[in-house]
């Protein structure tokens, strides 16, 4: 039974990894930089979440506020600091992108303070349902779902609209796609809008799950995401979504069965090198 | 001099040699690394455990030394198997790997790290000038280096990998010399400052000191050797001199990250050069 239950822990963290994980991806399949400052998009989301659900007493309206103002977050940062800086080595906007996460997470921590903030009032936290015998609160199982319907959905933008054979177009052929009149601005506005939304609302749901949203917290599950982008094949999108639930669960495993040797986090990174050491392109090769 | 003055020289050359060796991997060979604390915290850790078996400084010094210069050597590997983006992300999990490692580990004190690290046997202003006499060898070192074949080999690896393999240079041998150069030179900043602070906490050694180190490098200029002296002094003294800059230390080296790369990607030492050769 533990061992079924571990997968099923493991696979809810996946989900929340593959949240993050996805708009770091769809950021480097696009611009090639390893967008290290998602942490912080995620991390606004949940204090934009919490500080609305606590001022408003309305959970719905935090997600909503939460949604909108990550995805004009992440806008704003291709505009201001990835733009300007497109032609230099890649070296380049990965160091502004380290230095604007550090602002961004010292700013929460001048703004909201250094010991985070809980929900006033969180009734999915305490609420479980079990399933086959297995008790999973309403968080992990919001988070499933809402993982699973905005994975979905970004899939069907990609396949069947023509802003998404844009995007896919500019991916394989920025050259190609432009002459045949796609406008690749465009194209990444939509790109980090859509991920910085994705990460608000993980940064949102982690919020909840851990009923507790502190400056620091996005940092852990950014450098996860980063090594699981790079575990799926730099800017292959199935690729990272297959590494997402194998992180969630090797680490779920791990924490059970190596807890003497190493930490939680350690294990992540530990299997991230292992792999990388077997398959340099990734899981599934770049994307 | 005071015991003041005596402990920010200390901490200067700790970190000049700690942004120095980073220099030479990422500024020489043009690697990437995010994890260099970890090779700080081997030295560190290795002298810390060896001082409180008895075993005498000049030889936790050297062990220290090249117990993260091995390791850094097996790292270096990976260097040969993964490039760029995914050498940052991989030396990045190498930081938390041994933080992981290292927290978990009862005969290393865990979470509250090694306490009583027996002293010096010198006097603070003794011990800080050893520590600065440390730092002026690897400015010396690191100078004669970038001016030695070793450095021009290295220069041609970090412009062009490829190009550097097909005038036949054995790219893989010097990338893990810069790699074991470098993380050994981290190593025995980690023994120095062991006695410096006789207290040693897992948590002095993880990412947002890796991330320091690497300010002080980009800031400097990358691949300079007294841009980054400069930047090493000027980044340490800034929250000495100032009670607002210390409070807020860390979004000032954020936001200088940003600055320097959105208006002089290669550093102070790139403005310098810029305003004397027009």
């Amino acid at each position: 039974m533990l061992f079924v239950e571990l997968a099923v822990t493991g696979l809810v963290y996946g989900c929340m990894y593959a949240m993050m994980a996805v708009g770091l991806t769809l950021v480097y399949g696009l611009l090639r930089i390893l967008h290290i400052a998602h942490a912080g998009v995620f991390a606004l989301g949940a204090y934009v979440a919490v500080v609305v659900a606590n001022a408003t007493g309305s959970l719905a309206l935090g997600f909503a506020l939460a949604l909108v103002v990550s995805a004009i977050a992440g806008v704003a940062i291709y505009r201001f600091a990835y733009q300007p800086l497109l032609g230099h080595p890649p070296f380049v906007p990965m160091i502004v992108s380290i230095g604007l996460f550090i602002v961004m997470q010292e700013g929460f921590r001048m703004v909201f303070g250094a010991y985070g903030i809980a929900f006033d009032d969180n009734p999915w936290y305490t609420s479980t349902v079990a399933i086959a015998g297995i008790n999973l609160n309403y968080v992990e199982i919001a988070m499933v779902i809402s993982s699973v319907v905005l994975l979905v959905g970004f899939g069907l933008f990609a396949s069947l609209t023509r802003a998404g054979i844009g995007w896919r177009a500019t991916v394989t052929d920025p050259q190609m796609a432009t002459s045949f009149g796609v406008d690749p601005v465009r194209v990444r506005y939509v790109i980090f809008l859509f991920g910085s939304a994705l990460a608000g609302i993980a940064g949102a749901l982690v919020g909840l799950l851990n009923n507790y949203v502190e400056p620091t917290m996005g940092g852990l599950v950014s450098y996860k995401a980063l090594a699981i982008i790079v575990l799926g094949g730099l800017g292959n999108v199935r690729g990272t979504l297959l590494a997402s639930l194998v992180l969630g669960v090797v680490e779920s495993y791990g924490t059970i069965y190596l807890a003497d040797v190493f930490d939680r986090d350690a294990i992540g990174f530990l299997f991230l090198i292992v792999v990388l050491m077997v398959r340099p392109q990734g899981l599934l090769g770049r994307g | 001099m005071s015991a003041y003055v005596a402990s920010i020289v200390s901490v200067v050359g700790i970190n000049m040699i700690l942004a120095l060796s980073l220099n030479i991997i990422t500024g020489f060979c043009g690697q990437v690394s995010l994890g260099h604390a970890a090779f700080y915290g081997i030295g560190a850790y290795t002298a810390a455990y060896l001082s409180k078996l008895g075993v005498a400084l000049p030889l936790t010094l050297l062990a220290g030394t090249i117990t993260a210069g091995l390791i850094g050597v097996v790292v270096g590997l990976t260097s040969l198997r993964v490039r760029h983006d995914f050498l940052a992300v991989t030396t990045m999990g190498i930081g938390f790997v041994f933080l992981g490692f290292v927290r978990k580990q009862k005969w290393l004190g865990g979470e509250l790290g090694i306490s009583g690290i027996p002293a010096s046997g010198l006097d603070p202003l003794a011990y800080a000038l050893l520590i600065v006499g440390a730092a002026a060898a690897v400015i010396a070192f690191t100078v004669w280096l970038k001016r030695s074949w070793m450095g021009f080999t290295f220069d041609a690896v970090a412009d062009d990998e490829d190009a550097a393999r097909t005038v036949g240079i054995n790219v893989s041998t010097y990338k893990l010399t810069a790699f074991g150069i470098g993380t050994a030179l981290a190593g025995l900043a980690g023994g120095l400052y062991i006695y410096f602070a006789r207290i040693i906490l897992p948590d002095t050694f993880d990412f947002v000191q890796s991330i320091a180190i690497l300010t002080m490098v980009v800031i400097g200029g990358t691949g300079s050797v007294w841009g980054i002296v400069a930047s090493t002094i000027a980044l340490t003294l800034l929250p000495e001199v100032s009670r607002a800059a210390s409070d807020y230390r860390l979004l000032i080296f954020g936001a200088m990250l940003m600055l320097v790369m959105r208006f002089s990607p290669d550093g102070l030492a790139g403005l310098v050069r810029r305003r004397t050769t027009p």
